[in-house]
């Protein structure tokens, strides 16, 4: 499920990524790398556990299934949260310089 | 257990390689002179080299997460639960080795793949502004 859900987040970055001029200003591309990465490597930890418990790995019981979710939702927070720090120090439009040479 | 850290290792060998290379190709612009310098045609390794470093950091970063979740990541010495016991500890080894290694080979393979459609999308480029000139 935590794989599932970062690879939804994943799909859709890239597809805002393809489509907006302003996205890719506002350095999307991290978050697409962050979360395809994740992706990558939640993909290898699947097959591994896939090797161990064969088709029990598709019926997981419902509590570990939201609980996963709830990763998946919060890895996603994170990746957000990690691009946005970076928009931040990045400042590509300049607004974080103007509003502290405003403030001086 | 620490699987997460074979791609961190990888990816702070690519940064390190990135900012050598950027140092160089930045070096080698400022020695050629502006008559002599064709103009630039495709991405410079130094950039499709970044985008290894940001798969491996961004995925290693969330998957450092996921460990911290499940308490197998600890603020305090010795950081991994799984270097508490030696037979932990050689466990935690293991799976370094099996799913660490994996992971960091199948996003290099990915990284290879797009680096290789970028070289084939900039040679149809440059033989279509060959043949417009």
């Amino acid at each position: 499920m935590t794989l599932l859900t970062v690879v939804f987040a994943a799909i859709l970055c890239t597809i805002v990524w393809y489509r907006s001029e302003t996205a890719r200003e506002w350095s999307i591309s991290v978050l697409c790398f962050t979360y395809w990465g994740a992706s990558l490597m939640w993909l290898v930890d699947a097959f591994f556990e896939y090797a161990e418990l064969h088709a029990a790995y598709f019926t997981p019981a419902p509590l570990d299934m939201l609980n996963d979710f709830y990763l998946g939702l919060s890895a996603v927070a994170l990746g957000l949260l990690i691009w946005l720090v970076l928009l931040l120090v990045k400042d590509p439009k300049g607004v974080v310089k103007n509003t502290l040479s405003k403030l001086k | 257990m620490a699987c997460f850290l074979v791609p961190v290792a990888e990816a702070a060998v690519t940064t390190a390689a990135v900012k050598m290379l950027q140092a160089k190709e930045k070096a080698n612009a400022a020695n050629i002179s502006p008559e002599t310098v064709k103009p630039a045609h495709g991405l410079p390794f130094s950039h499709k080299l970044k985008w290894l470093s940001n798969l491996l950091w961004g995925g290693s970063a969330l998957l450092a997460f996921e460990h911290v979740w499940h308490g197998e990541v600890t603020p305090w010495f010795p950081f991994l639960t799984a270097a508490g016991s030696p037979a932990e500890t050689a466990q935690m080894l293991h799976e370094m080795g099996t799913a660490g290694v994996a992971m960091s080979v199948l996003v290099t393979a990915v990284w290879t793949g797009m680096v290789l459609i970028t070289a084939h999308a900039e040679r149809i480029d440059l033989s279509e502004s060959a043949v417009e000139n």
